[in-house]
């Protein structure tokens, strides 16, 4: 049997496919109902096009779609995620023990260049010469773009290097302008995996997995109330198929204690809807583990709110250090020049009309923290801690471990011992929390609101932004 | 923490001198005593929680091949350790944690330092060694597999082949120590190539987090965190664990050494101001121990009761001499009989009955909450506030700690009489607060008026304020009787005859010590050079700058009065002027020459020391200045 099939214009492949009735049969299982253009690319019998590039978004089904047809037509393929290759030397080790055994990969000398590799794979290849296509796929191939700057042209084009019936599969969610290397170099072809859509597939493809206790009407039905709530959100087919299984036994729960028939899908919806949206909003961001999900629906206990990961935001500091962590704040976020004026006692007067600079103006929330050098933040420490304190050891130790928790930044190198400069980096939100615990001191309040009080509403702006850019990421 | 401890003696042994050489040994057994006190009482305090982790271990451990759907989700178990900001404790809960581990659940806990794992590779090198050595170290066979393995691959795929060869289905514990120092990226990609893995491979994190769990979203974005299936686990707050190490180890009777409250205070504000560690605390007590062992020849009685008689009775005639300087003994003996007080200062034999008598009295007097005194206005306002049921749990714990001292009998008696009142009084106060009740519901009907509930709300305050009930009445009666028995009994442990036996009173050595200043003693080094120096000739007054001094004193001083930016040549003169001060007036110019090419290279060997301490660096704006480091430029 031949089919034709058109290939975005590159060119038509005429498929010589004995055996597709076992194809058909195995697409529709594994759920990928309009996936059939890759298998055109996968011809056995001639030297193949020396490279593909497959791109898509998460769980669309590239590397599942290109793993099961080389599993099922027993192809020669070397599978390597590029992530678990920290050298380049590593995904040579790995194609060549995939293709030639590990013997022929143990020859490879310690650090082996591209020229190492290509040497191998011909000697290897001549001693036994292909019958058929070798597949080279690279999952999350954009790792590569941070590996050695010649591998990625070189692979495009290995089968001319090595003079060998290889292909090289790119499997990738970023698309293929990303990765061109300016130099340019060998065109692959490429194929895209649109997003699964959501009336067709993803109820289709979600229904596979029903329960054998339940029709499969119902889970369908299941299926499109838990999309109805998520595909707003999420349309990772991995992610979904996970929540489905997780929410379904709340969403028989009336079935099980005879309140409701398969049939009554209103009342069955109004029993799991909340449930759901609860779910949108503690395991689906994970903040609740899932183990602990499934914990409290048997419990049954609505009353037993779980304490959700960002609940615990406060942080017990020593009392220096929360000294420390706002007069970084304050140094990272008031231009130096006003300094003199916050903390100094007899500042003298500074006229209020063009006090602040315009650009000045414009928000410090907005550019983010700027670098301040150690005595800056020191000054601003004596000046804001009550007490007087000596400059010991500890309190400069703290500093560095402040660093090491994260809730400062040193900019520049480690090593600077002369004048090091630090960011600080933490959110408006955690200042005031540690500050409303500290202070004792009326003086703090006024300054940090008065150097706050510029910025708060620019910071509102930026909350609803931010906001507004998260929920664009998740459209 | 014992280490760091037996370190810091062998010096402190070996310079103290002659006439405390007979107590090494018995300040040796006291620290050990410390020691041995506060390691299993912190390994008590984290057992809760470890037990609990290592619970979890074995539950995801067992479950991995039942849980068929959550494999598909490949979410790797992972625990989330909270351990607070006190940084240097976190070593040994780890290393409990370890062993736990190691003892109960799986022989495969690898734990990993941000330190050491700049890089993926490094990170999966690290967990390689970690697991395939302990094989190694087992099973001589599989040697030859490993070197193979080493030799070839560092990867996650290379530990599988080898988690093969081992055939137990126990889960691969990963304890990062110190999660917020890790790259983000680092920890990401190994988070992904470990999910590769599950099936073949039951991982199973440990995130040791200082700071909170968000930190976990802050490092990872929602495609890693997916991956992982997170449970969250406390460790005791870092107040709570002081306070019991407080109990064990202060407000014990068994320990006859002391702290006197400022010494205390001292090292509680470190803990609170500095660095939140217990650990660091406990060696701030062993340190201020060694100090009054070394430093209080009379420390050879602080011992045990039976020991301490012992000694008393072979007093030497020099520390009988000893005890009557000490200022509190002088206050004691000021106030007996005049013919006692010749006896006392004459006699040694007396002395050293009088000091077997007080040697009872002190240790009964330590035997009673000392740390009340300190806080005793405080405790006495919360007593006031306090509801009926906490005033007699209080109470009953009171007569229940007198009961095991068997002394205060009379005490005793009045206490449970105060008991049995108040529990007596349960129905009237029950009845009073329903009655209470009544009148506050009957408001809530009044409400329309605002101001007939004014009216109401001020009569209502008024009424309360006149009529106290029968139980406040009593509570401030309790709260009476025992101030009255605090004032007899626990006067402040200062005032008490041979006090500085037992108590550790120089808080000031102890914060020189533990809460150090390099800066200002770099500072005092460099103006008072006498200080460190000891040397008669280097006496100077304050604003002078002697010619004798080091070179580097010399040039430290001029260059306090110098600005931002500092002239080398001027200084250099400065410099020669000040040398020179010091040869005799009459030397001709000619001899001045011939020493000038030396006293240069001296000058320019002390801004280099200057340089390398840190107080100035070589600047780019002008070529033949020095720009300042410190503050009091300009």
């Amino acid at each position: 049997m031949k089919i034709h099939i058109c290939l975005t214009g590159i060119k038509t492949i005429i498929l010589d496919c004995n055996n597709i009735s076992q194809y058909s049969v195995f697409l529709i299982n594994s759920a990928l109902m309009n996936r059939r253009d890759i298998m055109s690319a996968v011809n056995p019998d001639q030297y193949s096009y020396p490279s593909v590039f497959i791109y898509g978004h998460r769980a669309t089904g590239k590397s599942h779609v290109v793993l099961s047809i080389m599993k099922d037509l027993e192809l020669p393929h070397a599978s390597v995620d590029c992530v678990e290759c920290v050298s380049s030397g590593l995904l040579f080790h790995q194609v060549l023990s995939a293709f030639f055994g590990p013997d022929a990969a143990a020859l490879l000398p310690r650090c082996p260049s591209l020229s190492d590799f290509v040497r191998l794979y011909k000697q290897m290849s001549s001693n036994s010469p292909a019958t058929q296509t070798r597949y080279i796929i690279l999952d999350r191939a954009e790792r590569m773009r941070d590996m050695d700057f010649s591998l990625l042209p070189a692979l495009l084009r290995l089968q001319e290097l090595v003079n060998d019936n290889v292909t090289v599969i790119l499997l990738s969610e970023i698309v293929w302008e990303k990765f061109r290397p300016n130099t340019g170099c060998f065109e692959p072809l490429l194929f895209h995996f649109p997003d699964y859509s959501k009336g067709k597939s993803l109820v289709q493809i979600l229904s596979w997995d029903h329960h054998p206790s339940y029709t499969p009407e119902l889970y369908a039905s299941y299926i499109n109330i838990l999309l109805g709530v998520f595909f707003s959100v999420c349309r990772d087919l991995r992610e979904l198929r996970h929540l489905a299984v997780l929410n379904f036994s709340k969403f028989c729960e009336p079935l099980e204690k005879g309140e409701a028939k398969e049939s009554d899908i209103h009342k069955l919806w109004k029993n799991i809807e909340p449930h759901l949206q609860r779910a949108m909003q503690t395991v689906y961001l994970r903040e609740v583990s899932s183990v602990q999900w499934e914990q409290q629906q048997m419990d049954e206990k609505e009353a037993t709110t779980l304490r959700v990961l960002s609940a615990h935001a406060h942080i017990e500091l020593p009392y220096y250090s929360k000294f420390l962590l706002i007069a970084a704040y304050l140094a990272s976020f008031n231009p130096a020049r006003t300094d003199r004026r916050f903390f100094l006692k007899s500042h003298g007067k500074i006229r209020k009309t063009n006090f602040l600079k315009k650009h000045e103006k414009t928000s410090n929330h907005l550019l983010g923290p700027k670098p301040f050098p150690l005595d800056r933040l020191m000054a601003i420490f004596y000046s804001v801690v009550d007490s007087r304190v000596a400059p010991t050891a500890s309190v400069f130790s703290q500093i560095s471990s402040l660093v090491t928790l994260q809730l400062l930044s040193q900019v520049g190198h480690d090593d600077q011992l002369d004048s090091p400069k630090y960011k600080c980096s933490v959110s408006l939100d955690f200042i005031l929390a540690i500050s409303r615990c500290v202070c004792v001191c009326v003086r703090l309040l006024d300054l940090l609101a008065l150097s706050l009080v510029i910025q708060s509403q620019v910071v509102r702006q930026e909350r609803s932004l931010f906001t507004a850019v998260s929920n664009l990421h998740l459209l | 923490m014992f280490n760091a401890a037996e370190m810091s003696e062998i010096p402190l042994t070996s310079s103290v001198s002659k006439g405390c050489f007979v107590f090494k040994s018995a300040s040796k057994k006291r620290k050990r005593h410390v020691g041995v006190e506060v390691l299993p009482s912190l390994h008590q305090l984290n057992k809760k929680v470890l037990d609990s982790l290592a619970e979890f271990i074995k539950k995801h451990g067992l479950g991995c091949s039942s849980d068929n759907w959550r494999q598909r989700a490949r979410e790797t178990p992972t625990a989330a350790l909270m351990l607070g900001v006190n940084v240097p404790d976190h070593a040994m809960t780890f290393r409990s944690l370890c062993n736990l581990l190691q003892d109960s659940v799986t022989p495969f806990v690898v734990s990993v330092h941000a330190k050491e794992c700049a890089a993926v590779k490094l990170l999966i090198q690290k967990v390689l060694e970690q697991l395939m050595g302990r094989g190694v170290s087992v099973d001589e066979e599989q040697e030859d597999d490993t070197a193979l393995l080493q030799r070839t691959q560092c990867t996650i795929s290379a530990l599988c082949q080898w988690y093969k060869t081992v055939t137990k289905s126990l889960p691969v514990v990963v304890i990062f120590k110190d999660f917020e120092a890790f790259n983000s990226q680092v920890l990401q990609d190994f988070i992904l190539i470990c999910s590769r893995y599950t099936q073949e491979l039951p991982f199973i994190f440990i995130f040791g987090i200082a700071t909170s769990p968000s930190a976990i979203q802050h490092r990872l974005p929602h495609s890693v965190s997916s991956l992982l299936c997170i449970e969250v686990f406390h460790s005791l707050s870092r107040t709570q664990h002081l306070a019991s190490v407080f109990d064990k180890l202060i407000l014990n009777s068994q320990f006859p050494f002391k702290l006197s409250s400022r010494v205390i205070q001292v090292l509680v504000g470190i803990f609170l101001y500095h660095d939140f560690s217990v650990q660091n605390f406990v060696k701030g007590l062993q340190f201020s121990m060694l100090e009054h062992f070394k430093s209080q020849p009379l420390s050879m009685l602080c011992c045990q009761k039976q020991e301490a008689l012992l000694s008393a009775k072979t007093l030497s005639k020099k520390n009988v001499e000893r005890i009557r300087h000490l200022p509190s003994f002088m206050r004691y003996v000021e106030t007996q009989e005049p013919q006692e007080q010749v006896q006392l200062l004459t006699n040694d034999e007396h002395v050293k009955v009088t000091l077997l008598f007080h040697n009872k009295l002190h240790v009964s007097c330590i035997e009673k909450n000392l740390w009340e005194t300190e806080e005793y206005d405080s405790a006495l306002q919360l007593l006031r506030i306090l509801a009926k049921d906490e005033l007699v749990a209080a109470l009953r714990k009171c007569a229940e700690i007198l009961k095991s001292t068997k002394i205060l009998q009379n005490v005793l008696q009045q206490l449970e009489d105060f008991i049995g009142r108040l529990e007596a009084l349960e129905g009237v106060s029950s009845e009073d607060s329903s009655g209470n009740g009544i009148i506050s519901g009957k408001m809530e009907y009044q409400r329309t008026d605002l101001f007939q509930l004014q009216k109401t709300l001020l009569e209502k305050e008024s009424r309360r304020t006149k009529r106290m009930n029968p139980y406040e009445v009593l509570r401030s009666q309790v709260i009476e009787f025992i101030d009255s028995l605090v004032r007899e009994y626990l006067t402040p442990a200062e005032l008490q005859p041979l006090n500085e036996v037992c108590y550790y009173s120089s808080s000031g050595v102890l914060r020189q010590r533990l809460n150090v200043t390099p800066r200002t003693s770099i500072q005092a080094a460099l103006s008072h050079p006498f200080y460190y120096l000891q040397n008669e000739s280097l006496k100077t007054d304050a604003g002078t700058i002697s010619s004798a001094a080091p070179d580097l004193c010399i040039v430290y001083k001029l260059h306090l009065e110098c600005g931002r930016l500092i002239n080398l040549y001027d200084w250099l003169e400065a410099f020669l002027t000040v040398m020179s001060a010091a040869e005799d007036q009459d030397t001709n110019s000619e001899e001045c020459g011939k020493y000038d090419s030396l006293k240069h290279a001296r000058f320019i060997q002390a801004v280099s020391e200057m340089e390398f301490l840190g107080f100035i660096k070589s600047t780019k704006q002008k070529t033949d200045h020095v720009a300042r480091l410190t503050w009091g430029g300009c």
